[in-house]
């Protein structure tokens, strides 16, 4: 058995520190908002020529008028990401095109473009964050009518520093937020509770079973009793998101990335911050008879 | 939990195959309606163009509003009341009356019989709205009334965006309404909407009207560009035809000048019209008005009485086309915006595929091996329960024929790494019971039993947020959220009754041997 209990204390002090480092960037490096929240139009380029770079286009477009222009690369040697703020003109794609074709040849295949204009990028941010604090709300409901507060509070801790975490390196590496990334944050939200769920069923098994072992010890027997299925499970998802992330094609890899990061939280925090917190509210095997004498 | 009646066997054998079936049916083709379906790849998967056009329904309020102050005075005028100053600013109608008329116009207002202002029983609401501020009254329309002009505005935008779209040809277009002013136009397999949002930006509002002076017209006259912004004319604001009056528009070449022109045949009420207006006008010029610019104001030299005629203004073969098709489908109720566009050409959306089908494939052989290594014999029987998962799944979305988009694929692949989850969960519980228990029957049953409220739990939380991404998403993401929460259906049949048939087959065989799992 792993003394998973040893380490309570130091990964509480951990996980607080990790959230406070990560709001601390989320409040003052904020978030890398992509076109579907900030508004804009971004094109995603293929040229024939090895020749064009990144710096010839960036020179290229900046003499455009288009404002802050990004031109990164987007996997391939010969792929483009160019990325800039709302413009009035509403021919600014033809004559890109046509900018482009004349300086380089015609030489680019335009494989994506995509527009946000300022009101839907408005409402598409209004609504991730509908959509992912509705899910919080959800799960906080469900796992109150399955359990007592105490497991309540453990899970929906757990889940804030999940999705906090997430986010916070998101913002300190400055990745992209994008509509795909409130997707992988709503399953990360889905994918934690999934994983306090199933120990804190084992943790009130075991209360109800041994009335004299302390909540401080129950936790740790419980965790080890779940702990070969929570490594399966981990591993099995992680493989699944691995190979997206490797193989899916670069549009999938912010998505998969967010998802990696979430499923690696979420399995830390279900044994060291969900359990703990049943530590310090010293549950024990009265808290849950109430309740079962109720029902 | 391990019993299976020989019925149950046969139904998830037929229920297995029919899935099956359906999920190769993809790749194959039958002429049979029922059995020929497929699933539908999102435009980000088979390229296509997706746009929403907003209505700014503002100059179509501004134009009922100025036939409203007709309206009114009229109205009130058989009454003996003069309305005066009135006024039209910012979307309200503002006018003033003698103290003593206020309350029988006010009445007459909130009455709801009134012919002036209709009552919507339905929705307990006026057409317009009346306020009193002094001696000004000020009228503009209820939120309802907003409501009726938008969904009347929408539902005509909604025809004529149709005809244009249809008028280009493109394959299977997409036109939905959204909210009560947005049109959603997908377009699978066009990857250049230039022309479309080119035709589509325009409102097509065409009218024939005279060049004139200002003094000599009790009409009123405007100032209007010519299209090439070259110069300037004065034109008189009353209308001698206009777009409604159009039967037919085709682009021509003219043989005698060698120039591209527009010919147009008119319906009797315009052809009488424009007969009139020729045979009084000869000598004067005749605009003919786009969207608030001339493309051409020729002098009218004879009558034309036949109802067909032409429009030149130096065009190229492509905007005489282009004009032609304008007229043809009729002109919008009011102007569109793209308010957002995402494009995505062939070539990519083939690439995507591709990456998909190779993520899909090499997260599904690490996953079987992985199991295979930690179960052996059990590990054998998850990943037949995970392989006909997958044609669960994909047979599913095939029968429903649902768009499958690349997050979409992305949800299939997180569904084979979450699903073997539950078997996980089963498994490990018949271990430590096994552990106690030495009959293999009562240890594999007690196993299923007592994992079951965990398992259930696990897949209520993620089918809540997938659930969730369903409402709230738009596009690909639902194609996420929708493989995802078919998914776990899909795996608690595969885990429930294909795993466990299996199990149950397997454990009953061997019944006596030590250490199973």
């Amino acid at each position: 058995m792993i003394a998973f209990n040893k380490y309570y204390n130091q990964f509480n002090i951990l996980s607080v520190s990790l959230v406070v480092v990560s709001l601390f960037f989320l409040i003052f490096k904020g978030l890398n908002f992509g076109i579907d929240f900030k508004g804009g139009t971004l094109i995603e380029l293929r040229s024939n020529d090895k020749k064009i770079n990144v710096s010839s286009l960036r020179d290229n477009l900046s003499q455009m008028n288009l404002g802050d222009v990004s031109v990164k690369k987007f996997g391939n040697e010969t792929d483009f990401l160019i990325k800039f703020e709302n413009n009035e003109n509403k021919n600014v794609i033809e004559e890109i095109k046509k900018n482009l074709d004349k300086s380089f040849g015609n030489n680019f295949n335009f494989r994506r473009v995509e527009n946000v204009g300022p009101k839907v990028s408005a409402e598409l941010l209004r609504s991730g964050v509908i959509a992912i604090s509705v899910a919080l709300a959800l799960m906080l409901i469900y796992i109150w009518i399955r359990f007592e507060w105490q497991f309540s509070l453990g899970a929906i801790l757990a889940l804030f520093h999940d999705v906090i975490v997430t986010l916070g390196l998101f913002s300190l590496l400055g990745l992209e937020i994008n509509l795909s990334i409130i997707a992988a944050v709503l399953t990360i939200v889905g994918y934690s509770m999934n994983d306090t769920v199933v120990i804190f069923d084992r943790v009130r098994e075991n209360l109800r079973k041994y009335a004299d072992i302390k909540i401080f010890e129950l936790t740790n027997i419980s965790i080890n009793e779940t702990l070969s299925r929570t490594l399966i499970t981990s591993i099995t998802t992680l493989l699944a998101l691995l190979s997206i992330f490797f193989f899916g094609g670069e549009i999938l890899k912010g998505f998969s990335l967010a998802m990696i990061f979430g499923v690696i939280f979420g399995t830390y925090s279900s044994i060291y911050i969900a359990n703990t917190v049943l530590v310090r509210l010293n549950v024990s095997q009265k808290t849950i008879l109430k309740d079962d004498d109720k029902n | 939990m391990l019993y299976f009646s020989k019925f149950r066997i046969i139904f998830i054998f037929l229920i297995s195959l029919i899935f099956i079936f359906f999920a190769s049916s993809n790749l194959f083709k039958f002429s049979n309606e029922i059995l020929n379906k497929k699933i539908n790849l999102g435009l980000d998967l088979q390229g296509g163009s997706y746009l929403l056009l907003e209505i700014d329904n503002s100059p179509v309020i501004e134009q009922k509003l100025q036939n409203l102050s007709i309206t009114i005075r009229n109205f009130f005028k058989e009454k003996n009341i003069r309305i005066r100053n009135i006024k039209l600013s910012d979307q309200q109608l503002s006018f003033s009356v003698d103290d003593e008329f206020k309350q029988i116009i006010l009445d007459e207002f909130s009455d709801e019989e009134s012919e002036i202002n209709p009552y919507y029983q339905r929705f307990k609401s006026h057409q317009l709205e009346i306020e009193e501020d002094n001696s000004v009254l000020t009228v503009n329309f209820s939120r309802q009334g907003i409501i009726q002009i938008k969904t009347s505005s929408q539902d005509q935008a909604l025809e004529i965006v149709r005809r244009r779209v249809d008028e280009i040809g493109t394959n299977e277009p997409n036109i939905l309404k959204r909210g009560n002013d947005r049109i959603l136009v997908e377009l699978p397999g066009l990857d250049d909407p230039m022309r479309i949002k080119a035709l589509l930006g325009k409102t097509a509002n065409l009218t024939f009207r005279f060049v004139t002076n200002n003094d000599e017209d009790s009409f009123g006259a405007e100032k209007l560009m010519y299209e090439d912004n070259s110069e300037e004319a004065m034109v008189s604001k009353r209308i001698i035809l206009s777009g409604d009056n159009l039967l037919d528009a085709q682009p021509r070449m003219d043989s005698e000048n060698n120039e591209t022109i527009v010919s147009f045949t008119l319906d009797r009420v315009g052809a009488k019209r424009f007969g009139k207006a020729t045979s009084t006008g000869i000598g004067k010029q005749l605009a003919i008005v786009l969207d608030g610019k001339i493309i051409s104001a020729p002098v009218i030299r004879d009558v034309i009485a036949s109802g067909s005629g032409q429009i030149s203004g130096g065009f190229t073969f492509q905007s005489a086309t282009d004009l032609a098709l304008l007229l043809r489908s009729g002109a919008l109720p009011a102007p569109l915006s793209i308010i957002e566009e995402r494009t995505v050409g062939p070539d990519l959306g083939q690439d995507s595929i591709n990456a998909g089908i190779i993520a899909l494939i090499i997260g599904f052989v690490l996953v079987i091996l992985f199991i295979f290594v930690k179960y052996k014999i059990f590990g054998l029987i998850t990943n037949v329960a995970l392989i006909i998962n997958l044609f669960l799944l994909v047979g599913v979305l095939t029968i429903f024929e649902a768009t499958l988009t690349l997050p979409g694929i992305a949800g299939i692949i997180l569904t084979v790494g979450m699903a073997v989850d539950a078997n996980v969960l089963i498994f490990e519980r018949i271990k430590e019971e096994l552990k106690n228990e030495k009959n293999n029957l009562i240890a594999f049953d007690s196993g299923y039993t007592k994992s079951r409220t965990a398992i259930l739990d696990a897949n209520i939380t993620t089918l809540l947020a997938a659930i969730i991404l369903f409402f709230m998403g738009s596009g690909p993401i639902k194609g996420f959220s929708l493989t995802l929460g078919v998914g776990i259906f899909t795996t608690l049949f595969s885990v429930y009754f294909i795993a466990r048939l299996l199990t149950v087959l397997y454990v009953s065989k061997n019944k006596e041997k030590g250490g199973l799992i």
